[in-house]
């Protein structure tokens, strides 16, 4: 099992656009997928109708007194999961402070997981936090959603520090330009010249599409309610390259969407 | 909900005109139905064994093939799936029968391995199935179940309709509302909780029995009935499963059928033998030569059947020589076996076989029409097993380190003749005491057996290696692979003739002998 983090210390950058239409093209090539909406304003469980609670809140999920297992709903694709955000999660660094080795617990929450899925991917709230700091723990992958300013790429440069201070495995880094508008020079060259000279950044940049805004209105991936779309083909794109970078296999072989319907029809 | 489903029917009145897809209409105002429905039809058949081992395991088997798909799936009685294979990417679809080593390698054939054993899997049932799929919605229109109506036709044994069945099944976090949901679906009209799988349902509308075959002689017999009646009875039984087998037998579909068609050839003729006298005497002296001559018939290829079945074992027991030294061994006696499969399915093709079958039951039926009264099965059966039981033990104890191998050969026939006994009349004994009376009997018939067997294999391959050799057929390695397993068969047939006092000791102790006159005085 990978676990892959959308993170950006800043908010608004795409973190859910990117967190959500990759989980759903990871699920949709046969990978099983769980999404874990940890931002307390709930956006990515608002995309997938999922009502953001969670019984017992972040408070019982942190301490295991309610195992993570029983908060997962499923998603209307199939192989897609998501584990809902809380609107408790605002206080998850309160909770994580008060657990033994706190900065590593998501990653030793999420591991039961690894039989049931090959991707869990984790949508993060915008900060700098212990919460954070869990987060970057855990995964394998953070996928850094920038856009194209100077600013956005000195965000960068302090994220890549903070990982290469940590002690023992540190997760790889792959930064995509987003919200790219052509029409700004700024933009078009910053999108132009930083993934030639930085490795850690991906060739795919996200245009800011109208299509990628109308996800909150369709309530579903722009990747599955416009799957012939511009927004859904740079997705795709940037899946690939997040696929590759996180080191997932190829898909395992499993029982058939038939197999499941003929399981589900026997009592 | 079970597994997070839950099944419903649609009750046959309403079957015949269901809108749509066959959804019941839903008023629940908390939920809704997504359309338009995803509907594939698909081909469904269900394999067993010819004795139902998968059934008796509390497992199904399913060939299921849609468009552009084809898989084998292996289910719990409660439907959750234990294993499934698909076909390997350019390998046909598999024939069936099929033998288990037909099946792609993987779990699904890991897991049925141990339960066929060498039985083949052939088809139970075939069916059509339409299945149409919709999403359940909430009151968010989020999905939360998804429901399946599947309207089957039976196409085979007999073309047949079974009930349109529908499914919720809960999505991963939603059960609470799935199960509201089917609450629902379950109070509409021409509703009705399904109280069978679809397979068992299929099975029920083609009117077929799952775990109807069995090779042993269930017949229920009571002490006071006339004892003819109770030998056509048992004759009868022994007949419908030599004749369940022949067919079988003749197509080789696999080595079991043959070798259910001769015990039941071989256990006629010791009921012949052994309760023969309340029937005719001529009835009798005219069939004991015809069922000598079936079994006579079914003896080669069964023979040659026990060398392959044990080749594996043989080949891994060499010693000096190694498997492939012996293989022109193996491809001499599956030559061998193809003559004699031939000739044996010639023969129950013939009209001897055919003749046989029809007056055997004729006559049967005219004897048991009028049985008369005496001897009373209870006191006739007691009398037959308490001179087998003498037979036995005088018999046994009067074999010594001295005694010819003969002496054994047939000390094994008398136990296989009260061991058909016991068996015959099961029924009018105490289970319990039966089984422990016959697991005495049998730990001593293994031994015969053994020493028996190991024998005629020995004679057996020498005679082989001697054609062998005159037919060029088999080089040196091959002859000398053959020494090592004779030299086996030898040690073997030391060691259980060395076991045997200890046996039939057992058997013979007072503890033994009082259990056999126990059994027969209470059946008496």
């Amino acid at each position: 099992m990978k676990i892959l983090a959308a993170y950006n210390i800043k908010g608004g950058v795409g973190k859910t656009a990117a967190a959500v239409n990759i989980a759903y093209l990871a699920a949709a090539d046969g990978y099983r997928v769980l999404l874990w909406d940890l931002d307390p304003q709930a956006a990515a469980s608002f995309l997938f109708r999922v009502k953001p609670r969670v019984k017992g809140g972040g408070k019982a999920l942190i301490a295991g007194k309610r195992p993570v297992d029983d908060a997962i709903k499923a998603t209307d694709f199939e192989n897609l999961d998501l584990l809902p955000a809380d609107f408790t999660y605002r206080n998850l660094d309160l909770h994580l402070d008060s657990e033994r080795k706190p900065a590593t617990r998501l990653r030793g929450l999420l591991s039961p997981l690894s039989r049931e899925y090959d991707l869990v991917v984790l949508d993060c709230p915008p900060s700098i936090s212990l919460l954070s700091e869990n987060v970057l723990h855990a995964a394998d992958l953070l996928l850094v959603p920038l856009i194209p300013t100077t600013l956005s790429v000195r965000t960068l440069d302090q994220i890549t520090e903070f990982v290469a201070g940590f002690n023992g495995r540190r997760p790889a880094i792959l930064a995509f330009i987003s919200m790219f508008d052509r029409r700004k020079r700024l933009h078009r060259e910053i999108a132009e010249s930083l993934p030639t000279q930085r490795g850690d950044v991906a060739a795919t940049a996200i245009p800011a599409l109208s299509a990628i805004e109308r996800m909150s209105l369709e309530r579903a991936p722009v990747a599955a309610s416009a799957p012939r779309s511009p927004a859904a083909r740079y997705y795709r794109e940037l899946w690939l390259e997040a696929r590759d970078r996180a080191g997932l296999g190829r898909t395992p072989a499993r029982p058939t969407a038939l197999a499941r319907a003929i399981r589900a029809v026997q009592p | 909900l079970l597994n997070g489903v839950r099944e419903f029917v649609l009750l046959p009145a309403d079957d015949t005109c269901p809108p749509g897809d066959g959804l019941p209409e839903i008023t629940d105002a908390r939920f809704s139905v997504a359309s338009p429905g995803r509907s594939r039809t698909m081909r469904r058949t269900w394999l067993d064994t010819f004795d139902w081992r998968l059934f008796r395991a509390g497992l199904n088997l399913e060939q299921a093939s849609g468009p552009g798909t084809r898989e084998l799936l292996l289910t719990a009685r409660d439907g959750e799936l234990v294993a499934a294979c698909a076909p390997a990417p350019g390998t046909g679809p598999i024939r069936w029968p099929a033998l288990i080593g037909e099946l792609p390698m993987g779990p699904l054939r890991e897991h049925l391995a141990g339960i066929v054993g060498v039985r083949a899997l052939l088809p139970v049932l075939r069916a059509t199935s339409v299945r149409t799929e919709r999403r359940a919605l909430n009151a968010d229109a989020k999905t939360i179940a998804i429901l399946t109506s599947e309207r089957m036709t039976v196409t085979q044994p007999h073309r047949a309709a079974t009930p349109t069945r529908i499914a919720v099944s809960a999505l991963r976090g939603y059960q609470a509302q799935a199960s509201k949901l089917a609450d629902a679906i379950c109070q509409a009209p021409g509703v009705a909780a399904a109280e069978r799988s679809a397979f068992e349902s299929a099975l029920r509308a083609a009117g077929q029995h799952p775990g109807a075959y069995t090779s042993k002689i269930d017949v229920q017999l009571t002490a006071d009935m006339p004892a003819v009646l109770a030998v056509c009875t048992v004759l009868t039984r022994l007949f419908d499963t030599a004749q369940a087998n022949v067919h079988g037998t003749i197509r080789d579909v696999d080595t079991e059928f043959l070798h259910d068609l001769r015990i039941a050839v071989r256990r006629t003729r010791s009921v012949l033998k052994l309760a023969g006298s309340v029937l005719p005497a001529s009835m009798v002296g005219r069939y004991r030569p015809e069922f000598k001559w079936l079994g006579d018939l079914t003896t080669p290829t069964r023979d040659l059947d026990v060398y392959l079945l044990g080749y594996p074992e043989m080949a891994r027991k060499l010693v000096g020589a190694i498997e492939p030294e012996l293989r022109p061994f193996r491809d001499y006696l599956m030559r061998q076996r193809e003559t004699s499969q031939r000739q044996l399915a010639r023969g129950l093709r013939s009209a001897r076989f055919n003749q046989l079958a029809d007056r055997w039951r004729q006559d049967l039926e005219q004897v048991a029409a009028s049985p008369g009264r005496r001897p009373a099965t209870g006191r006739f059966a007691a009398s037959r097993i308490t001179r087998a039981h003498q037979r036995v033990l005088r018999g046994g104890s009067a074999i010594d380190a001295t005694s010819p191998a003969q002496a054994l050969h047939d000390l094994r026939k008398s136990c296989k003749e009260l061991r058909y006994l016991l068996e015959v009349f099961a029924s009018l004994h105490d289970p319990a005491e039966q089984w422990r009376a016959v697991n005495e009997l049998k730990a001593l018939q293994d031994c015969l057996g053994e020493f028996q067997d190991t024998e005629v294999q020995r004679t057996e391959l020498r005679a082989f290696a001697k054609q062998m050799v005159a037919d060029r057929s088999a080089p040196a390695e091959t002859i000398l692979a053959m020494g090592e397993i004779a030299a086996a068969l030898t040690a073997r047939q030391r060691a259980a003739r060395s076991e045997f006092g200890g046996r039939f000791a057992d058997f013979a102790s007072p503890r033994g002998q009082a259990r056999i006159v126990a059994l027969t005085r209470a059946a008496a």
